[in-house]
Order: C-alpha cells, then sequence, then structure tokens
C-alpha cells in the first residue's frame, strides 16, 4: 500500500461493480485520439490480413470476413491515419474481438472510429484500433502506436497493465 | 503518425515516487497549480503527462493522469489541477493538499505530444480551456532552451477570468503571439465577437499550411475534434497535428 493521503476519502466503493481496478463505468462514450479524426468513405475502405509468409486477403466493405492460414502469434493492427497497436492474435480469436461498425442502432461516428473500428473489450482501449484497415500477422511480437512509446504490449486492466513492466 | 516520431521503449518498470508539494499558486478561481518536489524525477519533455496515485485510509486508491505545466528543473514538477464538479481526485488536489503533504506519482508518461526545442518547424498551439496546460510546458522549454522557433498559441476560454498563466503569457516573448478567443464574455476593447474557434480564426491567428507547422490541439474532446477538423479544412497535413483530449471522465 501506497503512502497514505490524510483526508483522502474516495468515491463511495460499491461492490456490485465488477470494474478493473482503477476503471468506473460511464455511461457515454468518450474519445481519445492522436491526432484529427480521418474521414473514410466505405466506397474505398478496405481490411487486409497480412500474414507472416506475406501472404495478403483484402475485402471490401461488402466482402468481410473469411479464414486464413497462418501460423503467427501475434497481431499488428493496423488504422487508417497510421495509427498501429500489438497483440497476441489468439486476443482476436473465438468471439473475443469484433470489427464494430454500428453502435447505438446507427452507423459508428467517424470520431468513434467509423466506418469500423477493432473491439478487443477484455483489453484496455487503445487495442481496440478505430478506423481499422488491416491485420499484420506476426511470428514475433512488434510494438505499436503507443506500445513503442512505453504501453504495456498485452494491456490487461484487471492486472493494471498500463506501462511496460506493469 | 510517423514510428519514428517517438522514443525507443522504456527501459524500467515507471516507479511510483513520493512527491512532496513545495508550494502552489491559484490560476483561477477553478485551477490551481501546484509545484512538487519529486526526489529522483528522471526529467520530462514538454507535452508529457503523470499518473497521480491517492491512497485513502482503507488502501483505497484513485489515480487519475496530469499534464506536466513546467520545464524540467531538476526534481520539481508543476501540474495545474481544475477542479472538476463531483471530482474524485482533483477537489482534493485542488482544495485540501497542504504545502509538505505527499502523495504519490509516476511518470513521465507519453511521447507522441510533445516538443523537442531540436525541432526548426513553426510551431501553432491550439488550447481549449484547461488544455493550455501541456502547451504552456512547451513555451516554457522554448523559453528554458533560448529557442527562436516561432509560436502562435491560440487559447478559447469562456471569459478573461479563465485565463491560466497571467500574467506570465501577457509577459512580451519574443517570438511567441498569443490570442485569446472567448467563448461567452469578451474582454473590454477586444475586437472579436464571443464565439466558438472558426477558420477565420486559426487562419488569422495561425500559420499559414504552407509553412508546415507543428500542431498541438489540446481541450475537451468537442474542441479538440473541431479544431483539428478545421486544421485539416484549412490545409495542415493531418500527421503535422497532434492531439490531446481530456475526456469527461477527467477529476
Amino acid at each position: 500500500m501506497g503512502i497514505v493521503s490524510w483526508g483522502f476519502q474516495g468515491r463511495s466503493r460499491r461492490s456490485d461493480q465488477k470494474l478493473p481496478p482503477g476503471q468506473y463505468l460511464t455511461d457515454d462514450f468518450p474519445v481519445l485520439s492522436a491526432g484529427p479524426t480521418p474521414r473514410v468513405n466505405r466506397d474505398r475502405w478496405e481490411f487486409v490480413v497480412a500474414t507472416e509468409t506475406g501472404t495478403r486477403r483484402r475485402w471490401t466493405w461488402p466482402e468481410l470476413l473469411a479464414d486464413v492460414e497462418t501460423a503467427a502469434d501475434y497481431a499488428l493492427v493496423h488504422a487508417y491515419g497510421g495509427y498501429t497497436t500489438n497483440l497476441p492474435l489468439e486476443d482476436l480469436l473465438d468471439g473475443q474481438a469484433w470489427i464494430a461498425y454500428r453502435y447505438d442502432g446507427g452507423d459508428l461516428a467517424p470520431e468513434h472510429g467509423g466506418p469500423a473500428r477493432l473491439l478487443v473489450p477484455h483489453l484496455y482501449l487503445w487495442k481496440s484500433a478505430k478506423w481499422v484497415r488491416g491485420i499484420q500477422l506476426l511470428l514475433e511480437d512488434e510494438p505499436g502506436f503507443w506500445e513503442t512509446a512505453g504501453y504495456h504490449d498485452y494491456g490487461d486492466p484487471w492486472r493494471e497493465q498500463r506501462y511496460q513492466g506493469d | 503518425m510517423a514510428r519514428a516520431a517517438v522514443p525507443g521503449r522504456l527501459a524500467e518498470r515507471l516507479r511510483w515516487r513520493v512527491a512532496r508539494l513545495v508550494s502552489f499558486v491559484d490560476e483561477t478561481e477553478a485551477a490551481r497549480t501546484l509545484v512538487f518536489d519529486v526526489p529522483g524525477w528522471p526529467g520530462h519533455l514538454a507535452g508529457q503527462h503523470v499518473d497521480v496515485r491517492l491512497t485513502a485510509e482503507d488502501g483505497y486508491t484513485a489515480q487519475r493522469s496530469y499534464s506536466v505545466a513546467s520545464a524540467p528543473a531538476g526534481s520539481q514538477v508543476a501540474l495545474t489541477v481544475q477542479r472538476v464538479a463531483d471530482g474524485e481526485v482533483s477537489p482534493y488536489l485542488a482544495d485540501v493538499l497542504e504545502v509538505g503533504d505527499q502523495i504519490e506519482l509516476r511518470g513521465p508518461v507519453g511521447g507522441w505530444f510533445v516538443w523537442r526545442p531540436e525541432d526548426p518547424a513553426p510551431v501553432l498551439l491550439v488550447a481549449g480551456g484547461s488544455g493550455i496546460v501541456p502547451l504552456m510546458a512547451m513555451l516554457r522549454v522554448r523559453r528554458a532552451a533560448g529557442s527562436r522557433v516561432p509560436f502562435r498559441l491560440v487559447y478559447s476560454i469562456r471569459t478573461p477570468r479563465d485565463r491560466y498563466y497571467q500574467p506570465e503569457l501577457r509577459h512580451d516573448d519574443p517570438g511567441v503571439d498569443v490570442t485569446y478567443l472567448y467563448t461567452r464574455t469578451a474582454a473590454p476593447g477586444g475586437g472579436r465577437p464571443v464565439g466558438r474557434i472558426s477558420a477565420a480564426d486559426l487562419q488569422s491567428a495561425g500559420w499559414p499550411a504552407d509553412f508546415e507547422p507543428a500542431c498541438y490541439v489540446c481541450g475537451p474532446t468537442g474542441f479538440v475534434e473541431a479544431a483539428a477538423d478545421l486544421l485539416v479544412s484549412l490545409g495542415h497535413d493531418p500527421s503535422r497535428i497532434r492531439t490531446e483530449r481530456f475526456g469527461p471522465t477527467g477529476g
């Protein structure tokens, strides 16, 4: 336990909330982006999976998604605008991750990553790349945009893996 | 958003350090600058932030991120904290913490929203409200480094009473132009009608896109979205525009 800040009470602790440490429930939809919001037209949107052997599969908006052959263990996700983020491939499989393109009955808004974003709800949300455009499959882990600047390669909120070494 | 723009990976784990409040100054009715002494502080870049951790008597902890307001100066780190209504951490920092009190802090964090004096490109700073804090660190690092890189600051606030860092920002700094945009009440004698930031504001108080300035935009999400979109529409390369958003989850 760290040094005690006398007089600091904190919010009332509610035991009914199953939230990772340091997180709290929000009913709105916060926006965090490192640059301007790219405006990507669906007609020109494409999604590419590139494997470790150099094979590339490309999908246009109407085509998304089919099986890909790979022996890779890691994924580097690419986004329009240049953002990247890395995570183990197994965290993208078996329904743990989605390409999300609708929200609350409408198209996903550009500031939230529309036309389509990755959504990996069990990891910190910087892994859920907005304006997603492809996945590069790799035999060895390669850090993405924030990970290169010291953020955690995995990012489990239950273990508070914010920065390298956490 | 070039990968080369961010530094190498951190070699060691970011340690929590004890920070002792050595002085404070009220910037506005709602914001206070806190100067901490942090033994072992490794230094920071202009624009980086720190994580602050408070621990209650029963062991409960709360963490928040705050931009560093100061230029690197030994073991001293200044943060400017705006009281958030119903906030958990900011009212404690701004109202309860006294000189000599200790909190915990770790950092510096973030290698994207930073300015380095070695970068010769002209700089446009666009601040909305408390978004001025990391941009102020850039102005202070510029001054500390004796840099002659031309800076323009466009600072949007509700009223003249909401301006931070007065009189420091009023002090004439050669090569630094400061323009205030008031959204609710203008200063007496000001020519611009009150209102939100517009393309005309950024055209007259910013740099032409041809100059390829480095643009830093910081503030609440709506402000940052609007200002960054305006810069793109004025022809600025999106990769030259870096943003930092103070989400509604702050406090």
